[in-house]
C-alpha cells in the first residue's frame, strides 16, 4: 500500500489534482459555476508544463461534448468538466458518446438546473441525465471525488464496458469547501490508470473505421441492447477496479456505503455530501440506543437494485432522500427506483420518500433526527407520514 | 476484432453486431443505393456540353464522375435527382425528366 500524502484542498482542487496525475490527452471545456475552477486549474498545469493535455477552449458545452466525442473517437483519452445548464446543453451529445461507446470521463459538479436560476447544489443536472447511457458515480466529499476520478478511466475503458463515465460531486458543498485529504503519489496513480491503448480509433492509418453510422430499424434496437449489456457489465468492472484501488490506497469502495447498518432498524438512503450530515446524526442517535444507519449510494448507473434490496431487508423502514424534484407527481428518481427494486426483490419494508436540499437549501442533523423519529412513529404507532415531503420548506401551517 | 460488414445482415443477432455499429472500412456509403430515392431524373445532353465542369462540384452526392478533364455520364445508382446540376448548367446541357427511370446508355 502506498504512503499517503496529507493535504487539505477543495473538491475542485482534488479532482484537478487527479486530472494532473492521470494527464489525459485532450480536454475540451467551457466554464460554468461551480465547475469553472477545474478547467482553470488544468489550464494552469498545462501552462506550467506539468501535463501535456491538449486543452480546447470551445464556445459552448454543446461544442465541448462534440469535441470530446471527436477526440475520443480519434483515439485520445478525453475528459471534460461541467455543471447544471452546461450538462443540459451537452444532452444530445451525451447519448451519442454512450451509443458510440466512447469512454469519455466527465467530472460533474452538481448544480441545480434553472429555474428559478440558482447556482447552488442539487442533483437535477445529473439525475436528468440518468438515462443517457453514462455510468454515474457520486462522491460524499473531496477524498471520494479524487478516488472516484482515478478509478474512472479503468472502468470506462475496460473492453467489457466501453461507456462514458460521469464523476459527480456536490456543487460548493464539496467543490469549494476545503477539507483534509490523503493524496496518492503520482507514479502509482499513473500505473493504476495505465496508458490508453484503444483497439480501434479513427486516426489509425491503414485500418479505417466509420463511427456512428445511420442505423435502420433492423439494427438500432440490437445496438441499444448491446449498449445496455455493456452497462450491466460495468457492475463487475466497477467492483474489480475498486478492489484494485483498495490494494493501492487502503480505501474501500463499492456500489454504496453502508454506515452502521449491521443491526439498523431504520435507514436513511441518500446520495452525496448530505451523507456526512446523516452519519453525524446517526452517531448521535446511536448513543441514545436508536438503531439507525445510512446507506449512501455511490454508483447510481448501473443501478445496484439487488444489492440495495439485500442491504435494506433487515430494516423496518427506510427514508429515501432525493435532492431533485422529478415533477412526476410522485417522488424523485431514487424514490422511484429504490421502491421498485425493493418490490421486485420482495423486500416489503416501509418506504418514505422525501425531497431535500433543492438549489442549496440547508439539510441539517436536526432534519435527519426528525425523519428518523417520524419513521419510528410510523412503524411503532402507525402514525402516517405524508408522501414526498419537502424538508426545510416554509409552509403556512 | 474487425468484423467484415458484408457478413452482417438483418438476421444477425445483437451479440454479433459490431460495438456501437462501428464499420471496419471506409467509403461504405457507395454500397447504399440512394438513387432509389429519385423522383426526377437529370439527363445529360452530351452534344450541348462544353465540359466547363461547373456541374461537378455542385452535386451534393458526387454523382458526376470526371475522367481526363471531362465529365462522364451520371451515376444513377446514387443520384437523388435534386436538380442542382440542371440549375447550374450555363449551356442547357442537362434537362430534368419526371420519374426515376435512368436513360439507357
Amino acid at each position: 500500500m502506498e504512503t499517503p500524502i496529507r493535504q487539505r484542498m477543495s473538491g475542485n482542487e482534488a479532482v484537478s489534482e487527479a486530472i494532473r496525475q492521470v494527464n489525459p490527452d485532450v480536454m475540451p471545456a467551457f466554464p460554468i459555476t461551480p465547475s469553472t475552477e477545474i478547467p482553470q486549474m488544468v489550464s494552469t498545469f498545462i501552462a506550467n508544463g506539468q501535463v501535456d493535455t491538449e486543452f480546447i477552449p470551445v464556445e459552448s458545452e454543446h461544442s465541448a461534448m462534440s469535441a470530446a466525442i471527436g477526440s475520443e473517437a480519434a483515439g485520445a483519452r478525453t475528459m471534460t468538466a461541467t455543471s447544471s445548464a452546461g450538462l443540459a446543453l451537452m444532452w444530445e451529445e451525451l447519448l451519442l458518446a454512450a451509443s458510440n461507446r466512447l469512454p469519455i470521463a466527465l467530472t460533474l459538479v452538481n448544480r441545480t438546473l434553472s429555474g428559478p436560476i440558482n447556482i447552488n447544489c442539487d442533483h437535477s443536472d445529473s439525475m436528468g441525465a440518468r438515462d443517457t447511457g453514462w455510468i454515474q458515480i457520486y462522491a460524499e466529499n473531496n477524498q471520494e471525488v479524487y478516488d472516484n476520478y482515478i478509478q474512472a478511466f479503468p472502468i470506462a475503458e475496460d473492453k467489457r464496458v466501453h461507456l462514458p463515465i460521469m464523476i459527480c460531486q456536490d456543487g460548493f458543498i464539496t467543490s469549494h469547501a476545503v477539507e483534509n485529504i490523503q493524496l496518492l503519489p503520482d507514479a502509482p496513480v499513473k500505473a493504476f490508470v495505465g496508458d490508453y491503448d484503444p483497439e480501434e480509433y479513427l486516426l489509425n492509418p491503414g485500418k479505417p473505421i466509420a463511427i456512428g453510422p445511420y442505423s435502420i430499424s433492423a439494427y438500432a434496437m440490437e445496438a441499444k441492447k448491446a449498449q445496455a449489456v455493456a452497462m450491466e457489465n460495468a457492475r463487475e468492472v466497477i467492483l474489480e477496479v475498486a478492489e484494485r484501488f483498495y490494494q493501492m490506497s487502503g480505501r474501500k469502495y463499492g456500489f454504496f456505503e453502508s454506515y452502521r447498518m449491521e443491526d439498523a432498524e431504520y435507514c436513511m438512503l441518500l446520495i452525496g455530501s448530505a451523507a456526512g450530515t446523516a452519519k453525524e446524526a446517526v452517531d448521535e442517535l446511536r448513543e441514545q440506543g436508536f438503531k439507525v444507519g445510512v446507506l449512501k449510494i455511490r454508483v447510481f448507473r448501473p443501478f445496484p437494485e439487488k444489492e440495495i434490496a439485500e442491504a435494506l431487508k433487515g430494516c423496518k423502514a427506510v427514508a429515501i432522500m432525493d435532492r431533485v424534484e422529478s415533477y412526476n407527481g410522485c417522488c424523485g428518481p431514487l424514490g422511484s427506483e429504490v421502491t421498485a427494486g425493493l418490490f421486485r426483490n420482495k423486500v416489503m419494508i416501509e418506504t418514505v420518500c422525501y425531497t431535500y436540499g433543492l438549489a442549496g437549501r440547508d439539510f441539517t442533523t436536526t432534519h435527519v433526527k426528525e425523519i428518523f423519529g417520524a419513521l419510528k412513529a410510523l412503524v411503532e404507532e402507525g402514525k402516517p407520514i405524508p408522501h414526498n415531503q419537502y424538508i426545510g420548506l416554509r409552509t403556512r401551517s | 476484432m474487425r468484423t467484415d460488414a458484408t457478413k452482417i445482415n438483418e438476421k444477425t443477432p445483437y451479440e454479433d453486431l459490431t460495438e456501437g455499429l462501428m464499420m471496419f472500412a471506409g467509403g461504405t456509403a457507395k454500397e447504399f443505393m440512394t438513387g432509389e430515392w429519385r423522383t426526377d431524373t437529370p439527363i445529360f445532353l452530351k452534344e450541348k456540353c462544353r465540359q466547363c465542369l461547373l456541374c461537378v462540384p455542385t452535386c451534393p452526392d458526387g454523382c458526376i464522375p470526371v475522367m481526363d478533364g471531362k465529365r462522364l455520364a451520371f451515376d444513377y445508382d446514387h443520384c437523388k435527382g435534386c436538380g442542382i446540376c440542371y440549375k447550374n448548367c450555363p449551356f442547357g446541357a442537362i434537362e430534368m425528366r419526371e420519374g426515376a427511370e435512368a436513360p439507357k446508355e
